[in-house]
Order: C-alpha cells, then sequence, then structure tokens
C-alpha cells in the first residue's frame, strides 16, 4: 500500500469516525484512499472551518477532532482555526498534503512552510519525509494532541510520500517519546498543603477553568465543593460545570462575570485556581490577586502556574486525579457562614433593565433559552457581543458551553455547532451568532445541509459590529467608525437560498414564542432577532 | 539578571528554529547561542546565554521544558559555571604599530594563527568578560573583521 493509505489506517487505529477536510492536489492521494474506509469525510466550504468543525466535533464527544486540508493556501487557511484550539487547549490533528520533497524551499505553486508558520501555537508539528514513518507519526500525534495539557498537533505531508509505494501496515503499540511524560499525579506534599490551608482558611473558594472540562475533572471538582462545602466560581471557559441551583456555585468571574462572584473572589481568604490561567479577562490585575489570599493552583502545565500571578501552593497534576486524592481526605471544614454571605450576595441580582417594544432583549432572550436546556445540549456562542450577552445571562441547567474563549475567533459558532452535532448526534445544538460573524461562517450552511445535521441557529441582527461600537463608547469617545453593516444580506432570504426553515423575533414580546418555534422539531433552524442598534453588554 | 541554559535537545532538523522562534514569540532575550552535537549523535546541546527579570528567566526555563524536543534543561548563574567563548579577529597593521599588538597578545595569551604584510588574524580562547576586554583592547587598532562563538558552558563539578 502506499503512504495515504497507511495515513487511513493509523487513522483506523485511532478509532477515528469522521474527519472535516477541504480537496486539493497535494492531499488527493488521501481523499484517494478514505473512500476505502468506514471513515465519514466532512467536506467543509472553507478549510478554516475544517479546524472548528473539529474543535466542536472534540468539545461534544472528547474524541480528537482530525482536520486535512491541502498544501499552500488550503494549509494557510487552517491556521485560524488550528491557532484557535491552541488558545483554548483543544486536541486537534491537522494533516495537510505539501508539495513534492523534492521542490520543497524552491516556491513552488501552493507551496507554503506550514510547519514553520504554525510553530508557536501548536503542540508539536511534523514534516513526514519518509512514509515508514506514518504509522509512528500519527500514533505520537494522537498521543501528544490527547495527554497532559492537550493542544492541536499537525502533520505535513508531501504528495510523493503520499503516493509512495511498496509499504506493509504495522500500527506500533506504544509511543517512545523520551522528551514527553506530562505530570499527571499531584505530589502528595503540595496535596496534603492544601488540606491543612483549608484547616486554617475562613472564606475559600474554587475557580474552576476550562481545563476541568478538559481532563473530565467536573464531578470529582463537584464532589469537593460539596464533601468540604467550598463554594466555587467559574471562568467563561469552565461554563456549564456548575449548575444555578447549586448553592455552592456562585457563578462566572471576570469583567463580563456577575459582580457577586467578582466579590466573592475580592472577600476569600484562600483561592484555589484549578485549570485556569488567571489572565487578564477573569482576573483584572492577576499580579495583584495574591495580596489578600492564599493561592492554591493547581494545573497540568507547569509553565501556567506563576506565568501571571505567582501561587502560595502550586500543584503540578491532571486535574482528576488530584481532586480524586484531595477527596479521599477525612478532614471535614465548618464554612457555613461564608457560604452564607456569598448566598446572600446572590440574592441582590439586579432585575433586567427597562424593556421596549421595538426589539428584542438579548440578555432576556438568553436567560429564557438556557433555562429551558435542561436535556443534554448545548450553547456555541460566537465572538462578539453575543458572546457576552450569552455568558452573563447564562442560566446552567444542563447545558454545556462552548467558545472561542482564548483565542476570541469570530467566525467560530456555526462550524463549531455542526462539528459538536456531528460528535454527538443526540445533543441539542445551539449556535448563537451576530451579524458579523454569521456573514464570515455563513458557507457552512451548505455543509450543513450536506451533512443533513440539525443545528438550531439565532443570529443577533444589530446591523452593526455591536462589541466594536461598545468599545468605541468606552475607550474611543463615541467615535463610531467601521462598525455599520449596512449591506447586510436579508437573512431570510440566506435561509431560503439554503432551503432552511426562517423566523423573526421582532420584539421582546414574541421571544417566548420564538425560542418554542427554534427549539421544536428535529430540522435546522434560523431564528433572527432584532436587537436594537444601540443595545450594550453591559447593564443599564 | 544574566542565565546560562544548556539545554539537551534532539539533534533533528527543525530543533534549533523551534528553540530560537519561543524566544522570538515570548519577547526573550538572547545574547548568545551555540549548538552543537554531543558525545551521544542523537543529541544536540544548546547554550544559550539570556538575560531578563527572575520571572523571565523562569518562564524561559518552563517554557523551553515544554518544547517535546527539548530533553533537559540545565540553567546556572555565570559564577557557577566554566564558560568559555572563542573569538577570531583580523586586523590591519603597520610596522609602527605591531609591536604593540604583539605584546596584548602575550599578556592576554592570544594567538596570532595568520599573517600577510598588512592583515593578521588573531585568536582567543577565554572567558566572556576577557574575550570582552581583548575587544576592547583591539579596538584602537583597524579591525578589518571579527567573529565569535557565543558561550559555551558547563557547570562547575561539585
Amino acid at each position: 500500500m502506499n503512504g495515504a493509505s497507511l495515513v487511513i489506517k493509523s487513522l483506523e487505529q485511532e478509532n477515528v469516525s469522521v474527519i472535516f477536510g477541504y480537496p486539493g492536489v497535494s492531499i488527493c492521494p488521501f481523499f484517494d484512499k478514505l473512500t476505502e474506509s468506514n471513515i465519514h469525510g466532512v467536506l467543509v466550504r472553507h478549510e478554516v472551518n475544517a479546524a472548528h468543525e473539529a474543535n466542536g466535533y472534540f468539545r461534544s464527544s472528547g474524541k480528537v477532532g482530525v482536520c486535512v486540508s491541502s498544501s499552500g493556501p488550503g494549509a494557510t487557511n487552517l491556521i485560524t482555526g488550528i491557532a484557535t484550539a491552541f488558545a483554548d487547549s483543544i486536541p486537534l490533528v491537522a494533516i495537510t498534503g505539501q508539495v513534492k520533497s523534492e521542490h520543497i524551499g524552491s516556491d513552488l505553486f501552493q507551496e507554503a512552510d506550514i510547519v514553520g508558520a504554525c510553530e508557536s501555537f501548536v503542540k508539536y508539528s511534523y514534516l513526514v519525509k519518509d512514509a515508514a514513518d506514518i504509522p509512528r507519526v500519527i500514533k505520537e500525534a494522537f498521543h501528544i494532541a490527547s495527554t497532559g495539557r492537550k493542544g492541536p498537533v499537525l502533520i505535513d505531508i508531501p504528495v510523493d510520500v503520499l503516493l509512495e509505494e511498496g509499504y506493509e501496515f504495522e500500527y506500533p503499540d506504544n509511543v517512545n517519546l523520551r522528551t514527553y511524560k506530562p505530570t499527571l499525579k499531584g505530589h502528595s506534599v503540595q496535596i496534603k498543603k492544601i488540606i491543612n490551608e483549608l484547616g486554617k482558611a475562613k472564606s475559600p473558594i474554587i475557580m474552576i477553568g476550562g481545563g476541568v472540562k478538559l481532563s473530565g475533572a467536573g464531578y470529582e471538582i463537584l464532589e469537593f465543593s460539596k464533601k468540604y462545602n467550598i463554594p466555587f466560581v467559574s471562568t467563561l471557559m469552565g461554563l456549564g460545570i456548575g449548575k444555578d441551583d447549586n448553592p455552592l456555585y456562585i457563578g462566572m468571574v471576570g469583567n463580563n462575570g456577575s459582580k457577586f462572584a467578582n466579590k466573592a473572589i475580592n472577600e476569600a481568604d484562600c483561592l484555589i485556581v484549578a485549570g485556569a490561567r488567571v489572565a487578564d479577562r477573569a482576573v483584572k490585575q492577576p499580579d495583584l490577586i495574591t495580596k489578600n489570599k492564599t493561592l492554591i493552583h493547581i494545573d497540568i502545565d507547569p509553565a501556567e502556574i506563576g506565568k501571571n500571578a505567582g501561587p502560595n501552593i502550586p500543584v503540578v497534576g491532571d486535574l482528576k486525579e488530584v481532586f480524586t486524592v484531595l477527596n479521599e481526605f477525612d478532614e471535614s471544614f465548618d464554612f457555613t457562614d461564608w457560604c452564607k454571605r456569598l448566598n446572600s450576595y446572590k440574592l441582590t441580582k439586579s432585575n433586567m433593565a427597562e424593556k421596549t417594544n421595538l426589539y428584542v432583549d438579548p440578555k432576556e432572550f438568553v436567560a429564557s433559552l438556557t433555562s429551558r436546556l435542561k436535556d443534554e445540549s448545548a450553547i456555541v456562542t460566537d465572538v462578539g457581543q453575543n458572546q457576552i450577552y450569552a455568558c452573563s445571562n447564562f442560566v446552567s441547567e444542563g447545558a454545556d458551553f462552548i467558545t472561542s474563549g482564548g483565542f476570541g475567533c469570530m467566525g467560530f459558532s456555526l462550524p463549531a455547532a455542526i462539528g459538536a452535532k456531528i460528535g454527538n448526534p443526540n445533543k441539542r445544538i445551539i449556535s448563537l451568532n451576530g451579524d458579523g460573524a454569521m456573514q464570515m461562517s455563513m458557507c457552512e450552511l451548505s455543509t450543513l445541509k450536506q451533512e443533513g445535521v440539525n443545528v438550531k441557529i439565532v443570529i443577533f441582527n444589530n446591523k452593526a459590529l455591536g462589541m466594536i461600537k461598545e468599545y468605541q463608547h468606552v475607550k474611543y469617545n463615541n467615535n463610531y467608525t467601521f462598525n455599520e453593516l449596512n449591506g447586510l444580506p436579508k437573512f431570510e432570504m440566506i435561509a431560503k437560498a439554503y432551503d432552511i426553515e426562517y423566523k423573526e423575533c421582532k420584539s421582546y414580546k414574541e421571544t417566548e414564542k420564538c425560542i418554542d418555534w427554534l427549539l421544536d422539531g428535529d430540522d435546522t433552524r434560523i431564528l433572527e432577532l432584532n436587537v436594537d442598534r444601540d443595545a450594550f453588554t453591559t447593564a443599564g | 539578571m544574566k542565565r546560562i541554559f544548556s539545554v539537551s535537545v534532539e539533534n533533528r532538523f527543525g530543533v534549533l528554529s523551534k528553540v530560537s522562534s519561543l524566544f522570538a514569540r515570548r519577547g526573550y532575550n538572547i545574547e548568545s547561542l551555540t549548538v552543537g552535537e554531543t558525545h551521544d549523535p542523537t543529541i544536540s546541546n544548546m547554550t544559550i546565554v539570556s538575560s531578563g527579570s527572575p520571572h523571565d528567566l523562569e518562564q524561559i526555563e518552563k517554557q523551553l521544558n515544554k518544547k517535546l524536543d527539548v530533553i533537559k534543561v540545565r540553567t546556572f548563574k555565570e559564577e557557577e559555571a566554566v564558560a568559555r567563548e572563542l573569538i577570531l579577529i583580523k586586523i590591519k597593521y603597520q610596522a609602527s604599530n605591531r609591536s604593540e599588538i604583539i605584546e596584548i597578545c602575550q599578556i592576554t595569551k592570544a594567538e596570532i594563527v595568520d599573517t600577510t604584510e598588512s592583515n593578521m588574524i588573531l585568536h582567543l580562547c577565554d572567558t566572556p568578560d576577557r574575550v570582552e576586554k581583548f575587544i576592547d583592547m583591539m579596538k584602537k587598532f583597524n579591525i578589518v573583521e571579527l567573529s565569535r562563538t557565543g558561550v559555551l558552558a558547563m557547570k562547575k563539578c561539585k
């Protein structure tokens, strides 16, 4: 068999059932051999969406996402999607075709140094020079992508290597990487220190980040919180773990989070950060966070600990393992007063702003929509005001929350939602989009039709790039420029063109009825919200 | 603060660029960098001299350790290491200053490794600060070309 067959056989060994890709001359041998396999190929409409779909696929299925594209422009189009995955530690294996080995470096038609271009946002990359290496490289790539701090791995394969004949397939049983051995087990001395610290603390709090989802430690952390009676807050990436009916869950922190969750962090005397990088969006001044409290930082990536804030107790390890050990202690603590105090803050939650008949209130829409998602479902947001409306008003009743938190990549929602649906067809997937982002990702409606998957699509249409407008309001003295989208298409006609059910929600009074309509039925539906141009995400 | 990183890496193509791009991407300074194969042909050793705040230096070490091609990172201060640098200088001379140059070479233990009627190449292998001083002394002559290896370092025996 040839190199391309070795790739396919290796993917089969890794239990890959779906790949997201786009063809081109250099990667054609791969698609040629894909027909001999049961692996389903999803033909996207733009390569960046192959990576976003693979991203969404992982987030709903837990399986490494695979995206495939050709050399040159096909490969460079993938870059944004790879960087998006890297910023959120999402495991992907990205396979790109490359020009013939002998031509590498000669600036040939459709040649790009994709390995060099992606260096700072892949976990690892390979340029395969010998087809015999393919099974080992793919085995290693899946191992590297899905263990330790997860992340994307790039495999660049020249077309002549894919076409090279005469190989027998043999898949290695083990990976042998002398330089890669992530620390999974937390150091027992450090773990004991956490328990000791809790003995001294009066008002401890846990902050859970995206790492909790990535390590599958949601259950263990909730158990920990319950067992020792410690309240917890969430970052944007951790949304969905804490449910609103849990009295220990205080809400989301950060500049878009709830006032009481931020207040809780400020008043805590001991902060346990689990799988979060303590970056500027969650904590305003990360370096000041240790001022009046003990900081305990637990993370799989040693480089993350102490990067933005110096911890008093660092613990390197997999969250699931660390919290399993933490739950084995017999100690008990009394934080009843502290929990009561935090819950009294929660009651002061401000009411929604005054309503007008002319528009839909996006905050109320999100709250109402998410409070109905009690079954297995996921909200997939884009970037911009819709992301902020979504995270700030998310009612955590059972739905997962999928977003491009680290990279903030516009055009993410629709492809990620398609990937999420393909990864877990039983999950109800709702894609939230702004009118700006929708025009970036609109081409994927075609992929969605071709795959016959059902995604509930919401467009917050305020005929502007609202987040930019808001920023110009705050920082540039209301000099509103370069944010009006006056040439917007009629989304109704777009829906019609793709043969998708459509409805517009014109005013807040129709909200409930429109949500009923959106969630009904097993087909894809587009609900367009008529949002005020001047609506801001901030309160009031 | 100055720090020496002695980094064992996989001896493969592309590894040098991965390590150097890490410094570039995170805005860390490279004062010098030397690379060469070790007694084990699958391993290369890089000696990187960098400077920065203690926080930066700690991050450099952690980020280096994260690179999958990096086998081991050793880090030490200058005083904890035996450090050497090699330098070649080509200078133009006249009869009037030749003896002064020879004198400096005798004092500094530099060698004259090549001469013509008007040019000579000097060679010195010494600690980085002595190499620096030697260059200062040579500046008053007409330097045609100067090439130095950067620091090679190894932690002192215990």
